[in-house]
């Protein structure tokens, strides 16, 4: 250890497509990242921080049972201090507003590249 | 009625999703009219319903062989029939999701149904449909927009 390198830091996937999830994992190059669990839904979501409080999520907007805003609330109420970066097809300049007044600190257009997931996290990060 | 610069929306959101998830550049053909009703499906089809200010569906449909590859192209090693539905989904969604850009917020798009092997249970609400042919690789798909 040389005193200066980062904490590691819990990172939670939500999106109601396997495969997005799978991508998000299998693509997020970030060192101090690591994936403690992904949800299919807002409802899930909200059980699974509770159990495992990541410090970021990734989060989806149109899903079943929550959606992607109520969740981000939700999160948020429960910690002030998660970093959340919206993924979502959703690309209306009007939706990423409403996510970033609702608690969301990034935003991420669908589809995405590997390289914008991963500079996303980054700025992201760079909150923290 | 869709007028031109709103079809061009959804060719645009279908070019830039093979571009960006595939790498791939797909080629579009020329978009038609379809008014019985019927502007036909392939194996797979991944159903957004659309509400608010415009009504109806958005679909885009393809052969396994071409989601395949797609999902192969994105990294993704399971094949599985559950994941080439989930992928259908996933394209209809996204390029539905960023017809938003145009379109704006109350364009509201639910979650993806996905209708796999029956060719039957894919029905427009309208007779009047846009079909947007799409070509990558090898493979053919179609984009059908059906509003009112």
């Amino acid at each position: 250890m040389d005193g200066q390198s980062k904490p590691t830091l819990k990172l939670m996937i939500v999106d109601d497509s396997n495969i997005i999830r799978r991508r998000i994992e299998r693509s997020q190059q970030i060192a101090r990242l690591e994936v403690v669990g992904a949800a299919s839904n807002g409802r899930e979501a909200v059980e699974l921080f509770r159990r495992t409080r990541p410090d970021v999520v990734t989060m989806d907007l149109t899903m079943p049972e929550m959606d992607g805003v109520e969740c981000v609330q939700e999160l948020v109420a429960i910690n002030s201090n998660v970093l959340i970066l919206v993924v979502s097809a959703l690309a209306d300049k009007a939706t990423a507003v409403d996510a970033i007044e609702k608690g969301a600190n990034g935003f991420l257009c669908k589809p995405f590249t590997d390289r914008q997931l991963n500079d996303a996290l980054e700025e992201l990060l760079s909150e923290a | 009625m869709l007028k031109e610069e709103e079809i061009r929306t959804f060719i645009d959101g279908a070019t830039n999703y093979f571009e960006i998830s595939a790498q791939q550049t797909a080629t579009v053909g020329s978009p038609y009219l379809v008014t019985d009703g019927n502007p036909g499906a392939y194996e797979y089809t991944g159903v957004i319903g659309i509400s608010g200010s415009r009504k109806g569906i958005v679909y885009f449909s393809a052969p396994r062989g071409m989601l395949t590859v797609l999902l192969m192209r994105m990294q993704e090693t399971d094949t599985s029939d559950e994941n080439i539905k989930d992928l259908v989904g996933e394209v209809a969604n996204t390029i539905s999701g960023n017809a938003r850009r145009d379109f704006g917020k109350n364009f509201v798009i639910s979650v993806p149904t996905v209708i796999a092997h029956d060719l039957q249970k894919v029905m427009a609400p309208h007779s009047r449909s846009y079909v947007i042919p799409i070509n990558w690789r090898t493979h053919s798909a179609k984009l059908v927009v059906c509003l009112e």
